[in-house]
């Protein structure tokens, strides 16, 4: 790339990363700032962070949903683009439909449709007590499985791409191959197609499993207070206790561990593999 | 895991088509094909891309399913019998590698799937990987050999498991000259170790030539003739098989009359004689030589020898052979090629006489 090429690339990233800066640096350096000076100068809150059980109780709550979820992810993700890539005419556009119109909407939207679906008075509960299956109301939400289906819900489509986008760049003629020498279907699927799109499949596991450790609407909806992961005890420190200094030594260290996994992104796969 | 039985695992095996069609859609991809490929043949399947050669290979291979007609095997009706139980080996065009698996790893998939023992999978890999000049790439993924070393590994694996079979899909068209030819050696090679069947599709006549014990020549789904490099080339049965299979040229005749074996006819005012090829030819005919049978010289050869009057246009020297152009005096245009050494020059605009012998010539129905 020329000079002139370069210059012209930053003028043309420019509104974007003025934005960036001052949106989001700035202020993340102000948060900065409040770890290593609330209440007292000092790494105490740090110290808070690795040793305080309710912190710790939080933080390992998350990364046990964030792997459930991203397994769950996986698993229906690899599915849904396999009938996406591979599928009849008819079969991809339903599952086209499948994956766009719930990514249109609203992470909002879509967990009170699961509450209104999981809660004790939902949807599922009342006919399955209206027809005798149960007596009492299944606990289906405002608890870690609840908070586990809308987080899977809303996180599949975000799989599919990468993963769609590695099934796509399969060579037909390799598949042919392996069958004209004699190899059964099963045989094809596990020792030829599952690992050619295994670049798809470690992409789609860290954008799910880094999108998964920051979330907050989700589980603060489908959770109900009880089921709490790290975005929303950063919330409840800053906005509901005056105790800033842990909230804010809480974002850093998420926001630390969030930019190692997407170094190792980096390192594994090409970011533009994972937009299909 | 037991060991499936396949068809393709005998001995090179003897196929036969039976007015074998294929449409797709309103296309007719093939029509009413009828070829019997003998035990341990290699035939070339030939043809310009959209002649249905490839979707032969492909009802060969049983990855496609003739929409009329059956396909035998050593006498067995196989038309139904899928891709994974024929298992014959085929190179695609292209390799088909599976880039994740070394080479090695490639050339033992057909042998696991198999169910061989590790031991004899080992042996016969170790083998496979000698016999095409592999060593010391066993370790390697496709991406990191040449594309005369990802051949190799295409067709070290197609032949791992001793297919009865083996079907080749433009496997050169990726390689430049000198590779195609070396390769071209070694498939040869490889066909005359190994005793298997070999069905070879390409789209280049001299490939065909070269390596082919017969050829068969397609165009437009339809099977124009078969047989060996010599027939097709020296006797062609139509236009286009004559065009195809290299520079020919082509003086239509008058006053066409038939005598015995022998065919004759005007040009200008010369009379052509000719050798007959088909009993059924119309009233307008061509006749057909080959630019390397004419030879150019200052007065008619008319011993044995057809000559016509011609104007020197044009000479290219090639190397070994240097290529007239020239002009009869109506004006159609002959090509002569003639080997350089025997040629004394000829300068342009001289007018000299173009001769060949009367055995060389053939007689062509006028249409293509």
């Amino acid at each position: 790339m020329g000079k002139s090429a370069t210059s012209r690339t930053i003028l043309l990233l420019a509104p974007l990363l003025l934005f960036l800066g001052l949106a989001y640096v700035v202020p993340f350096l102000g948060v900065v700032r409040w770890s290593v000076t609330l209440p007292e100068p000092g790494l105490g809150q740090y110290r808070a962070v690795l040793t305080d059980p309710l912190v710790q109780s939080v933080f390992i709550r998350t990364l046990r949903i964030c792997l459930i979820v991203t397994a769950a992810v996986l698993a229906m993700a690899y599915a849904i683009a396999y009938v996406w890539v591979r599928g009849t005419p008819t079969q991809r556009m339903l599952a086209e439909f499948c994956i766009l119109v719930p990514f249109w909407i609203s992470v909002l939207t879509r967990a009170f449709g699961w509450l209104a679906l999981l809660s004790n008075r939902g949807l599922i509960n009342t006919w399955l007590q209206a027809a005798g299956i149960i007596s009492e109301p299944l606990a289906l939400a405002r608890n870690e499985f609840g908070v586990i289906v809308g987080m899977t819900h809303f996180l599949i489509p975000f799989a599919v791409f990468p993963i769609a986008s590695a099934m796509r760049a399969i060579d037909e003629r390799v598949l042919l191959a392996a069958r004209g020498m004699g190899a059964s279907r099963s045989r094809i699927f596990w020792s030829v197609f599952v690992p050619l799109t295994y670049g798809g499949l470690i992409g789609a596991a860290l954008i799910v499993f880094v999108f998964a450790l920051g979330f907050f609407v989700t589980p603060a909806i489908l959770g109900g207070g009880r089921s709490v992961m790290v975005a929303e005890l950063v919330y409840l420190r800053i906005f509901q206790s005056p105790d800033w200094g842990l909230g804010a030594a809480i974002s850093v260290v998420l926001v630390l561990f969030i930019g190692i996994l997407l170094a190792l992104m980096r390192r594994f796969i090409k970011p533009a593999h994972l937009v299909g | 895991m037991p060991q499936r039985m396949q068809l393709g695992d005998a001995k090179a095996a003897e196929i036969k088509a039976v007015s074998i069609g294929k449409t797709f859609g309103a296309f007719r991809a093939l029509k009413d094909l009828s070829l019997d490929i003998g035990r341990g043949e290699f035939l070339t399947l030939l043809g310009p891309s959209g002649s249905g050669k490839t979707t032969f290979l492909m009802i060969l291979a049983g990855f496609t399913a003739p929409s009329e007609g059956r396909l035998m095997m050593d006498g067995r009706d196989i038309t139904d019998v899928p891709a994974e139980d024929r298992s014959y080996g085929m190179v695609f065009q292209g390799y088909a590698l599976f880039p994740h698996l070394t080479v090695e790893q490639n050339i033992a998939f057909p042998l696991k799937v198999r169910g061989r023992s590790a031991a004899d999978i080992k042996r016969r890999v170790g083998e496979m990987v000698e016999r095409v000049g592999l060593i010391g790439h066993e370790k390697k993924l496709p991406t990191k050999l040449s594309g005369g070393q990802q051949q190799r590994v295409a067709l070290a694996r197609a032949l791992a498991f001793e297919p009865s079979v083996l079907l080749l899909d433009e496997p050169f068209s990726a390689l430049d000259k000198n590779l195609r030819e070396m390769m071209q050696e070694e498939v040869k090679r490889l066909h005359q170790e190994t005793g298997t069947t070999f069905v070879f599709v390409t789209h280049d006549q001299s490939e065909a030539l070269a390596l082919s014990s017969r050829v068969a020549i397609f165009n437009h789904g339809e099977l124009l003739q078969v047989g060996r490099p010599q027939d097709v080339y020296e006797r062609p049965s139509n236009r286009f098989v004559a065009e195809f299979l290299g520079e020919i040229n082509l003086l239509p005749l008058d006053a066409l009359r038939l005598d015995g074996d022998r065919a004759a006819g005007q040009f200008e005012d010369r009379t052509i004689v000719l050798a007959r090829t088909k009993p059924q030819i119309g009233p307008k005919a061509v006749a057909a030589v080959r630019p390397e049978h004419m030879t150019i010289a200052a007065a008619p050869n008319n011993a044995g020898h057809n000559a016509i009057a011609c104007r020197v246009e044009d000479a290219t020297y090639l190397g070994a052979v240097t290529r007239y152009h020239l002009k009869t005096r109506t004006g159609a245009s002959i090509a002569v090629s003639m080997p350089t050494v025997a040629t004394p020059p000829f300068a342009h605009r001289a007018d000299v006489w173009v001769s060949w012998p009367i055995e060389q010539g053939f007689l062509l129905p006028h249409q293509t």
